[in-house]
């Protein structure tokens, strides 16, 4: 249901500078929008997204309803350790997407 | 076949959407300047924006309003003392003026974020950024939009 993309590479030096890039499949209806027959389409978007890395936020960011369909978000961090990244978004009527990915630091 | 039933539906539907069209209030490019400015002082509290150190790239002109392109990079060594803390972007043109607000540390390594927007009309694009040491940074685009975000989409 909720489907998520995201890319970063799986082996790193310690101290590199990696690009991650996310991706989640949303259609972040802005709530501006009417239908034929003139009634307004209630707002449903992403409001938040979080990256943590080893349990530790190092990114965050607070959607609004000008993000596009589809919210791509890249970013960038400093490979420390070997661990866990975990990526969180969450939004309008109780949305909540999660995602790990797993980095080995050299 | 268009029967009397759904001519007359469709016909409510238009007349619907065109009267809330009419609703917007004459005076609507300075209510919007105005939600702009209000947006940005909510952001830096009143502090001075310089321009400069923020390079805010969007293509100056967009054939499609509905996903444009746009990263922000931030000229900044991004240490624990010296880093940018967020960086902010927005539009004049759009019902409101907020995009997206990312927050950074120390930890990002380089101060640059991409994504993707909606831009509602031909305007300005701004991008603030947020420095450790409480200073205000920003830069800004012009950019022409052939196919609007918001308004084409009004009678699906």
């Amino acid at each position: 249901m909720s489907r998520v993309v995201v890319n970063l590479p799986q082996r790193a030096r310690r101290g590199e500078i990696i690009e991650i890039r996310t991706l989640a499949a949303h259609a972040m209806e802005t709530g501006f929008r009417r239908t034929h027959l003139g009634e307004p389409v209630p707002r449903d978007i992403i409001t938040r997204f979080t990256c943590s890395y080893n349990g530790v936020e190092v990114f965050s960011a607070d959607l609004h309803p000008a993000v596009a369909a589809n919210p791509l978000i890249a970013f960038s961090t400093v490979a420390t350790e070997s661990g866990t990244l975990e990526f969180r978004w969450t939004g309008d009527n109780g949305y909540s997407a999660a995602h790990s990915v797993s980095i080995r630091v050299d | 076949m268009t029967t009397r039933r759904r001519f007359l539906v469709l016909a409510g539907g238009a007349l619907a959407s065109a009267a809330a069209e009419a609703q917007l209030p004459p005076n609507i490019e300075a209510l919007r300047k105005a939600a702009l400015g209000d947006a940005v002082r909510k952001v830096t509290g009143g502090a001075q924006v310089r321009r400069g150190r923020v390079k805010l790239d969007v293509p100056p002109l967009i054939d499609n309003g509905n996903t444009v392109p746009l990263s922000v990079e931030v000229e900044s060594p991004m240490t624990g003392a010296n880093h940018v803390k967020a960086i902010h972007v927005f539009t004049e043109k759009n019902p409101q003026p907020y995009v997206i607000t990312a927050h950074l540390g120390p930890r990002a390594g380089r101060a640059r974020i991409s994504t993707r927007a909606r831009i509602a009309d031909t305007g300005t694009v701004l991008a603030i950024a947020e420095m450790s040491d409480g200073s205000f940074w920003s830069d800004s685009v012009s950019v022409v939009v052939t196919l609007s975000a918001c308004l084409e989409d009004g009678l699906i």
